[in-house]
């Protein structure tokens, strides 16, 4: 099977391999996918205190497509606030890296990761905010 | 053309996927020229010299198969390749013997054209008991006795694993058959060549050999049937009743040839092929077990083909992977169903873990495997693994001590 070239990119120049310590309160962790079914993502952000996401990491373990999709929403998050990297769809996740049905789950997963993210980030400082 | 530092040229992609088909060899294809230029004939045109001279390229060929594997020359029927012969062997004695036995037993690690010759078997109405193997992936003698019935008309078992390259015991299973008074069929695509086969001394009555995976050329097999005591099948392909009425239609001459000349070629050079591919698979299994930490070879160390490497490298998607190691050649498994998402229901049935049968990658090596290329293919996967797990979650986890089966994972 051939691979869309910014798969490649992706694949081989990951964007923002790494992690970030869970317990820090402006980080929130996302962690998706189950090792039997040959993809797990773990996607991680730094929200500031105007809300914005600094920065994100992420680390996968699937295929190249997994891979990509990971690396590409770490760049997309990048800047946005929570609600605006809420809206991120993982239509726009395969679209752009033009991955083919068999793949489109890895998009999915993408997507997840970062809802999971943004939740685990919002429960931590809500239950902050309570405290 | 890559130059290695110390002085070995080596062409890239590095062919490891001996299982999937195997290179031709020179010697091959100059036994087959002249068939298909000058030498062109129709073997069955028994009017003139130019349809001779084909039948004696064929009758030749017949008797280099039938001496690789210890037959007899009237024994040896070609087909179109193993799947075929599978096929043959299958519904052609399920389909004569039908009436008066109507079970099979097989086991679940067999390749995709048998077990689905099963399948289409039972839903005419056959019997067919999918008998489990070990966690080496080796049949258990006891389970298979206990299989078999007074219904039971074949036993089909193969002779090496396409996926994971164990051999298994034909001596044994031939004896259990014959005492049992049941066929025994082996799909020995992966073996014929490679080990030592002889029907009589392992008791067997029919046996599928590929062209394609000795050095011979596509698009040409055997299914050998044995006389005495007598295997009889219902032909599937019908026509002007070729080789013995079991399978009809023209002889490809120069296909026949060649995997005659390979069969040939096995007999002398059996001993020095697998002295270089254990050579090169024991320099393959050491280089990267020594380098690498969590590598698992999937099936038995010892009773294997050594051309055949089966690892799981755990926390590394096997995709991804091969994705990085784009230099070498490799599969994850069998060609037939590596467009599927699923791991290998051959790994699932040795009880690997699902998580672990997502990481596994078979490495082939074969005649024309050098050494310089083994080197080259440790550096490479050892490069990428350790890439691959440096950005890999469950790498993580479990260098933090945590049982990723203590997770709840979210299952999709």
């Amino acid at each position: 099977m051939a691979y869309n070239e910014k798969v490649i990119d992706h694949y081989e120049r990951p964007r923002n391999v790494g992690s970030m310590d869970k317990n820090e309160a402006g980080v929130g962790t996302g962690l998706v996918g189950a090792p039997a079914c040959g993809d797990v993502m773990k996607l991680q952000i730094r929200v500031n205190e105007a809300g914005i996401i600094e920065d994100a990491k992420f680390k996968t373990f699937g295929c190249g497509s997994a891979i990509a999709s990971s690396s590409l929403v770490t760049e997309w998050v990048k800047g946005k606030t929570l609600d605006e990297a809420g809206t991120i769809k993982n239509t726009q996740i395969a679209q752009h890296l033009a991955l083919p049905p068999v793949k489109i789950h890895c998009s999915v997963l993408a997507e997840d990761a970062i809802k999971a993210a943004i939740a685990d980030y919002r429960t931590k400082n809500d239950r902050q905010a309570a405290e | 053309m890559v130059k290695k530092s110390n002085g070995a040229n080596i062409d890239l992609p590095i062919y490891l996927d001996y299982q999937a088909t195997t290179p031709l060899d020179p010697r091959v294809l100059d036994v087959m020229m002249p068939y298909l230029t000058t030498k062109f004939g129709n073997p069955h045109s028994r009017n003139h010299s130019i349809g001779w001279e084909a039948e004696k390229g064929v009758e030749l060929a017949r008797k280099q198969v039938a001496d690789l594997i210890g037959a007899d020359s009237k024994e040896i029927i070609f087909t179109s390749g193993a799947t075929e012969s599978n096929n043959l062997a299958l519904k052609g004695v399920a389909h004569f013997y039908g009436d008066r036995k109507n079970h099979i037993v097989t086991p679940v690690t067999e390749h995709k054209c048998v077990l689905d010759s099963c399948r289409h078997l039972e839903q005419e109405g056959f019997k067919v008991t999918y008998i489990p193997v070990q966690q080496n992936g080796i049949v258990d003698l006891d389970v298979l006795a206990g299989a078999i019935t007074d219904e039971t008309v074949m036993v089909s078992i193969m002779a090496v694993n396409n996926e994971i390259g164990v051999i298994q015991p034909l001596e044994e299973i031939g004896a259990l058959c014959r005492e049992r008074k049941v066929f025994f069929h082996t799909d020995a695509a992966q073996a014929t060549g490679k080990i030592p086969l002889d029907v009589n001394a392992m008791n067997i009555d029919l046996m599928s050999i590929s062209g394609h995976k000795m050095y011979g050329p596509m698009g040409v097999g055997v299914l050998y049937v044995r006389r005495r005591p007598r295997v009889r099948l219902k032909a599937l392909i019908t026509g002007g009743g070729q080789e013995r009425g079991m399978r009809s239609g023209t002889l490809p001459t120069p296909l026949i040839v060649g995997i005659g000349e390979a069969c040939a070629i096995a007999t002398k050079e059996m001993g020095a092929d697998n002295e270089h591919i254990r050579r090169l698979s024991d320099r393959l299994h050491d280089g990267l077990t020594s380098s690498l930490g969590d590598i698992f070879l999937n099936g038995d160390r010892e009773k294997r083909y050594p051309g055949n490497l089966n690892f799981s490298f755990a926390y590394v998607e096997g995709e991804s992977l091969m994705m990085g190691i784009k230099d070498l050649a490799v599969s994850s498994g069998s060609a037939c169903t590596s467009a599927s998402l699923e791991p290998s229901y051959v790994l699932r049935a040795l009880g690997v873990d699902e998580e672990l049968a997502h990481t596994s990658l078979r490495l082939g090596i074969g005649r024309f495997t050098t050494e310089a290329e083994i080197d080259y293919a440790v550096e490479c996967l050892r490069e990428h693994v350790n890439k691959l797990r440096s950005m890999s979650p469950l790498w993580e986890m479990a260098q933090e001590g945590i049982d990723l089966k203590s997770i709840e994972w979210s299952e999709h």
